[in-house]
């Protein structure tokens, strides 16, 4: 087994319902985590599954301190983050890298596409490592002259990931970013990543409601429903004999294009 | 028998940069089947909703063709008639159903809009339509949810408060823009299985526009694959799922993700595919300008 890169151990999150204040006093506590524990590996791809509500973007950001947990721990490479203020994970911050769901409102509108990879390298447009980048995803160096609104989806989320992997990130954490796409540029996309993973080494948390575009990247994976971690499995095993009935649920809400597979 | 909605060689272009949206786009759609359009972003297969529905953005034009709508010649008729006879007959179910609903109305009186609005129906009769429809799409309390707002409601309810006002006049025709890709795959799944016994019930013919080629292998009857405005291939799902004849809709199937073979699915179309459906395009459009 190789050494971990995340080791999470009892990670709680719950934040004040608002909905739920009475007029004086405190909120009733909303509890979105309930106690996640699981390691990464270095190297490793894992899949995040769940279903709306779940808790599954909550976590990875909790994962990346975009949020701070209220309970539990989080070491990233031995080191515990947890509670880490702002300015002390700044340096930890290149290390770390996130793609996002929605490249269109993840990527400025007003900047080319050589500055969106260039800014946070804290680069000229014209560095070596833009190119590169760019390279690496497959798109053509006059890109980077480009705004966001010129590309389509699929180009778009290249972008995103080429500024995540310009910055020779440790780690990356990718939310939903097929969701928004149609199957070609999907299929792209997942290559291009499944590719990036190998050549760069990268270690990869893939978070995604769907079961199908996570068979092929991810070794392992964990589901999660309510907060909690209700199946942890390599890959072949939850597709194959998944233990938890709302994995098998997951599975089978999967619409495979076949249509003698009936529902 | 003539289909219910018939498409005939309809061409759409926009009015400032002469850019052909739809290429001589034929479709027919008979009561009571469902039929898919497939086709990855930018194809226009919404726009070939929004061309029956008659909501087509201002910057859009029809240059040719016909909609016909139960016999009748929907882009020659005066608007006031057409819409009346939209109004009446079909209905849509959209993508978001946040966006759908207006936030500062309360459930009841929004599924039941088109009944008082179009329909003349007085206030009591449409509260008492909007109860049973609740109970048809599976609300569970239907007398405490017409008097929610939509913010109080989960993604999979709110789409099926607007499956039930699709289905609140009667409609002959629904049109569906991709209206489960924003819910996830168990609530898309319960969804789909309401949609599709709901129109079996009523025998409504139904548009399904989608980009998933596994939600159209669960729902549909028929399917058109687009590709740039143009029809690629328009076959029934058996016969497609079990041989697609026009290459870029095989390709399109092989780019499908399938957990049960992962080995065959998530393949990007090939760039020579592409360079074929593009080339095959441009003959067409070559042939349609010199006989324009």
């Amino acid at each position: 087994m190789a050494e971990a890169l995340f080791q999470i151990s009892g990670l709680r999150l719950d934040v004040p319902d608002m909905a739920r204040k009475p007029l004086f006093g405190p909120a009733p506590r909303l509890e979105i985590l309930k106690g996640i524990s699981f390691d990464i590996p270095r190297g490793a791809v894992l899949g995040i599954v769940g279903g709306s509500g779940s808790g599954k973007t909550t976590l990875g950001r909790a994962l990346v301190r975009l949020i701070e947990p209220t309970g539990g721990e989080i070491l990233f490479d031995g080191q515990d983050i947890t509670h880490l203020p702002d300015g002390r994970l700044r340096g930890l911050r290149r290390r770390i890298q996130m793609i996002f769901q929605d490249p269109m409102s993840s990527l400025n509108p007003r900047l080319t596409v050589g500055r969106i990879i260039a800014a946070p390298l804290c680069a000229r447009t014209g560095d070596a490592r833009v190119a590169e980048a760019l390279d690496q995803v497959g798109l053509p160096k006059a890109f980077a002259a480009r705004y966001p609104h010129e590309l389509s989806g699929g180009q778009r989320q290249r972008v995103g990931i080429a500024r995540a992997i310009a910055m020779r990130p440790d780690f990356i954490l990718a939310d939903e970013i097929v969701s928004g796409l149609d199957v070609s540029s999907q299929a792209q996309v997942l290559n291009l990543l499944e590719q990036l993973v190998k050549e760069l080494g990268l270690t990869l948390a893939f978070i995604s409601h769907d079961l199908s575009v996570i068979s092929r990247l991810c070794g392992r994976v964990i589901v999660l429903q309510g907060g909690r971690i209700v199946e942890d499995a390599p890959t072949r095993q939850l597709f194959e004999a998944p233990s938890h009935p709302y994995t098998r649920e997951l599975l089978d809400a999967i619409p495979v294009p076949d249509p003698s597979i009936r529902w | 028998m003539t289909a219910f909605l018939q498409i005939r060689n309809l061409s759409a272009r926009l009015r400032n940069t002469g850019h052909r949206l739809l290429r001589s786009v034929d479709i027919d759609l008979p009561a009571g089947v469902v039929r898919g359009l497939v086709g990855e972003s930018g194809a226009g297969k919404s726009m070939i909703g929004k061309a029956v529905l008659g909501v087509l953005p201002a910057s859009v034009e029809i240059v040719e063709g016909e909609i016909f709508l139960d016999g009748h010649d929907l882009l020659r008729m005066k608007p006031a008639e057409r819409r009346r006879l939209i109004g009446a007959s079909t209905a849509l179910i959209p993508q978001d159903p946040l966006t759908a609903l207006n936030p500062s109305r309360r459930i009841g009186p929004q599924i039941t809009d088109r009944l008082v609005d179009i329909l003349g129906w007085t206030k009591e009769r449409a509260r008492a339509r909007a109860l049973e429809l609740l109970g048809e799409v599976r609300i569970p309390e239907p007398e405490r949810v017409v008097r929610l707002y939509p913010h109080e409601l989960s993604g999979g309810m709110r789409q099926r408060v607007l499956i039930a006002s699709a289905f609140a006049a009667e409609p002959k025709l629904i049109v569906a823009d991709e209206p489960t890709t924003a819910l996830d795959v168990t609530v898309q799944k319960q969804i789909l299985r309401l949609i599709s016994e709901l129109q079996a019930r009523h025998g409504t013919a139904l548009l399904f526009v989608t980009h998933d080629l596994g939600v159209v292998s669960k729902i549909c009857d028929s399917l058109s694959v687009l590709y740039a405005g143009k029809v690629v291939e328009d076959t029934t799902v058996d016969a497609f799922f079990a041989a697609p004849r026009h290459p870029y809709s095989a390709a399109l199937l092989a780019a499908t993700p399938r957990h049960n073979d992962p080995a065959s699915s998530l393949r990007p179309v090939p760039r020579d595919v592409l360079d074929a459906v593009a080339a095959e395009i441009a003959a067409a459009d070559a042939a349609w300008s010199r006989h324009g």
